[in-house]
C-alpha cells in the first residue's frame, strides 16, 4: 500500500506528533514496509467469527463502593511541569 | 555465600537461619553491582540507601518473628522500570517520564514489601516496554553478561541481563509480547509470564494493557515459583486480575510429570529458526522423554498471523495509552510553543524516542476510519482464531514445547534500522499474548558464541503449576546429569 503525504499529515495529528521532514521519509517508508506485512491478515477468513476483545470472560466486577485513603492535591502537582496557584497550568485554550 | 550464584530461597534461608544478616546480603549485592554495573548497565537507579535501610527494618522484624511464613524474606529484588515505586523514580526508560515520582507503589511491590523483600534497584528497559533488545532506552543500552558485543534481548533487558551478571538474585520483569521470555532466554535465566489476570497490573505503566502482564525472572524455576506466589492473586484495584487463582507451591512444582502429554506445534519449527536452537531444542525433547513425558506433534496452522495481529493490537493500545503524555498533568513539557495544541506536539514528539513514535503512527492509522476494520477488528478475529487453535491443541496435549526466540541475541546495534526484522524475531513468543496463556523461557544451551538458547513451555490458562513442574524436572534432570 502506498502511503501519501495527506495520510502521514492525518495520523501524525491523530498521534499529536510533529514530524520533521526526514521524519516524515522514514514514517512513509516504515509504514508501507510494516503494513504490507501486516497486511498478510487479511487472508485469514473471518467469516462467522466474532472479534475478541477480553480474554479473560469476566463480566461485571463489582467491588463496595468505600470512602479511602487518597493522593491529595500538593502530592499530585508535585509531577507538574508549570503549576500555579493550585492548578496546572497550559496556555489560553480559548479566545474572550 | 557466594550472592552472585545464590538462589532466592537459599538466601532467604541463610538470613533465617541467622548465617547472614539482611544488611550483609544487601551490601554484598550492591558491592557486586557497584564492580559489574560499569560493564553491563542493568539499572536506571540503584537504591542505595533505602536499600540498607530497609535490610535494618525487615533484619529487626525477622528477629521479631515475623514474615515466617515467607519463603523470600530478606531477598533484594530488582524491578523493572515501568512498575511504580512511590517516591522513587520510575521512568520507563523514556525522557518523557524521566523525572516522574509515582504517588503509590504498584500492588506487586507491596505484596513484596509485606513478604519482607527488599526493593534493590529499577531496571532498564526498552522505551516505554517497546522493543526487543533494550537499546531503545533513554538512558543507554545494557549489555548482554554472557558476551557484552550483544544484546540482552528486551524490552526487560535489564532485569533478565541483572539476574544473569551477579547484580540481582531475582527480578520482576513485564511480558506484553514477550519481554520476560527473550531476554530470559538471551540471558540464560527463567523467566514466566503469568496467565493474564493471574498478577495484578495496577502500578504497571501500561503499554497494551490487554496484553500486559508482570512476571518473575530468576536463576532458578523454584525461585519463579515462590516470588509469584507472593505477587499472584485478586487484586480489586485490577478489575482484569482473575478472582479464584491458586499458584503452585514449592512441593506441587517438585512432583513428577511422568505420563505428561507435550505438543510440539510443526509451525515453530520451520524455515526461519537457527540450526543451533533447532538442535537445543531436540535435546530438550530427549530430556523431558527421560522424565517420563510424552512427545507429540501437533498443529498451530494459524501461527503466522500471531505477529501481525500483535503489532496491530499492541500498537492500538499503545496509541490509547500514552496520549496521557501531554506535558501537562506529570512528566517532560517542552520548552518552545504558541499554544495548547502546540504544546502537546512538541512536547510528544521531543519526549517520545523513535521507536515508541513509530508504534504511535502504526496504532493510529490502523485504528483511523477507513482502517479500522481492516486491521484493527480483524486483529481481534484473528486473536479469536488463535485462542480457539490453541484450545484445541490443550485437548490433546497438556503442554507446548517451543523455541523462544528463532536465534540466539543479535550484536548490539544490529536491530536497530530494521525493526520488521525486529518484530519477526517475536513470532513465538506473541501468540501467548494474544491467548492469555502462561509461558515459561528456561535456559537448555549455549551456541558458538557463549550466548545462550532458552526453551518455551506454554500451558492452560492458569495451569502454571504443570509449566513450572515440568520446568523444574528438566532443570533437575540436567542438573544431575552434570553432577
Amino acid at each position: 500500500m502506498e502511503i501519501t503525504p495527506e495520510t502521514i499529515e492525518y495520523i501524525s495529528t491523530l498521534a499529536n506528533l510533529k514530524l520533521k521532514e526526514e521524519e516524515k521519509v522514514q514514517t512513509k517508508k516504515d509504514l508501507e514496509q510494516i503494513l504490507e506485512y501486516i497486511g498478510i491478515i487479511q487472508e485469514l477468513d473471518t467469516k462467522s467469527i466474532e472479534p475478541l476483545t477480553h480474554i479473560v470472560q469476566q463480566k461485571n466486577v463489582f467491588r463496595e463502593d468505600e470512602v479511602k485513603e487518597s493522593i491529595n492535591r500538593e502530592q499530585i502537582l508535585k509531577n507538574a511541569p508549570v503549576i500555579k496557584e493550585g492548578c496546572f497550568t497550559v496556555p489560553k485554550a480559548v479566545d474572550a | 555465600m557466594d550472592i552472585t550464584k545464590v538462589s532466592a530461597l537459599q538466601l532467604s534461608k541463610a538470613i533465617r537461619s541467622k548465617e547472614l544478616t539482611v544488611k550483609e546480603a544487601v551490601l554484598a549485592q550492591l558491592n557486586e553491582i557497584r564492580k559489574r554495573e560499569p560493564l553491563y548497565h542493568c539499572y536506571i537507579s540503584i537504591l542505595e540507601e533505602q536499600a540498607i535501610k530497609r535490610a535494618d527494618e525487615v533484619q529487626k522484624k525477622i528477629e521479631q518473628g515475623e514474615y515466617s511464613n515467607s519463603l523470600l524474606a530478606g531477598v533484594p529484588v530488582a524491578i523493572k522500570d515501568n512498575i511504580c515505586t512511590k517516591g522513587i523514580k520510575t521512568t520507563c526508560a523514556s525522557h518523557m517520564l524521566s523525572e516522574f515520582c509515582p504517588l503509590y507503589d504498584a500492588e506487586v511491590i507491596t505484596r513484596l514489601e509485606a513478604a519482607g523483600c527488599i526493593i534493590l534497584g529499577k531496571t532498564n528497559l526498552d522505551e516505554f516496554a517497546m522493543g526487543s533488545t533494550t537499546e531503545t532506552s533513554y538512558f543507554g543500552v545494557t549489555k548482554n553478561p554472557n558476551h557484552i558485543n550483544y544484546v540482552p534481548g528486551g524490552s526487560s533487558g535489564g532485569s533478565a541481563a541483572a539476574v544473569a551478571g551477579g547484580e540481582a538474585i531475582i527480578a520482576l520483569g513485564s511480558d506484553t509480547g514477550g519481554s520476560i521470555r527473550q531476554p530470559s532466554s538471551f540471558c540464560g535465566v527463567v523467566g514466566l509470564k503469568p496467565t493474564y489476570g493471574m498478577v495484578s497490573r495496577y502500578g504497571l505503566i501500561a503499554y497494551a494493557s490487554s496484553l500486559d502482564q508482570i512476571g518473575p525472572i530468576g536463576r532458578t524455576v523454584e525461585d519463579c515459583t515462590a516470588i509469584l506466589q507472593i505477587i499472584a492473586g485478586k487484586d480489586e484495584k485490577d478489575s482484569t486480575c482473575a478472582v479464584n487463582t491458586v499458584s503452585p507451591s514449592l512441593k506441587a512444582i517438585r512432583q513428577s510429570i511422568q505420563g505428561k502429554r507435550i505438543g510440539l506445534p510443526v509451525e515453530y519449527f520451520e524455515e526461519g529458526l537457527s540450526k543451533e536452537v533447532r538442535i537445543a531444542i531436540l535435546k530438550v525433547i530427549e530430556v523431558l522423554k527421560e522424565c517420563g513425558a510424552n512427545i507429540e506433534e501437533i498443529k498451530l496452522n494459524t501461527s503466522i498471523y500471531g505477529v501481525p495481529a500483535y503489532y496491530i493490537l499492541a500498537c492500538a493500545e499503545a496509541s490509547s495509552n500514552l496520549s496521557r503524555y501531554d506535558g501537562v498533568k506529570y512528566g517532560f513539557r517542552a520548552s518552545k510553543y504558541e499554544d495548547l495544541s502546540e504544546l502537546y506536539k512538541e512536547t510528544r514528539s521531543l519526549g517520545f524516542g523513535t521507536e515508541v513514535k513509530r508504534r504511535l503512527l502504526i496504532g493510529s492509522f490502523v485504528l483511523s476510519s477507513g482502517y479500522y476494520d481492516a486491521y484493527y477488528n480483524k486483529a481481534l478475529k484473528a486473536k479469536n482464531i488463535l485462542r480457539e487453535e490453541f484450545h484445541l491443541a490443550f485437548e490433546k496435549v497438556d503442554l507446548i514445547l517451543t523455541p523462544v526466540a528463532p536465534t540466539t541475541a543479535p550484536k548490539l546495534g544490529e536491530s536497530l534500522f530494521d525493526p520488521l526484522k525486529m518484530y519477526l524475531g517475536d513470532s513465538y513468543t506473541v501468540p501467548v499474548n494474544l491467548t492469555g496463556l502462561p509461558a515459561i523461557s528456561v535456559p537448555c544451551a549455549k551456541d558458538k558464541n557463549n550466548l545462550p538458547i532458552g526453551f518455551q513451555l506454554i500451558g492452560k490458562p492458569f495451569a502454571e503449576q504443570e509449566i513450572l513442574q515440568t520446568a523444574y524436572q528438566y532443570e533437575r534432570t540436567v542438573q544431575k546429569g552434570e553432577k
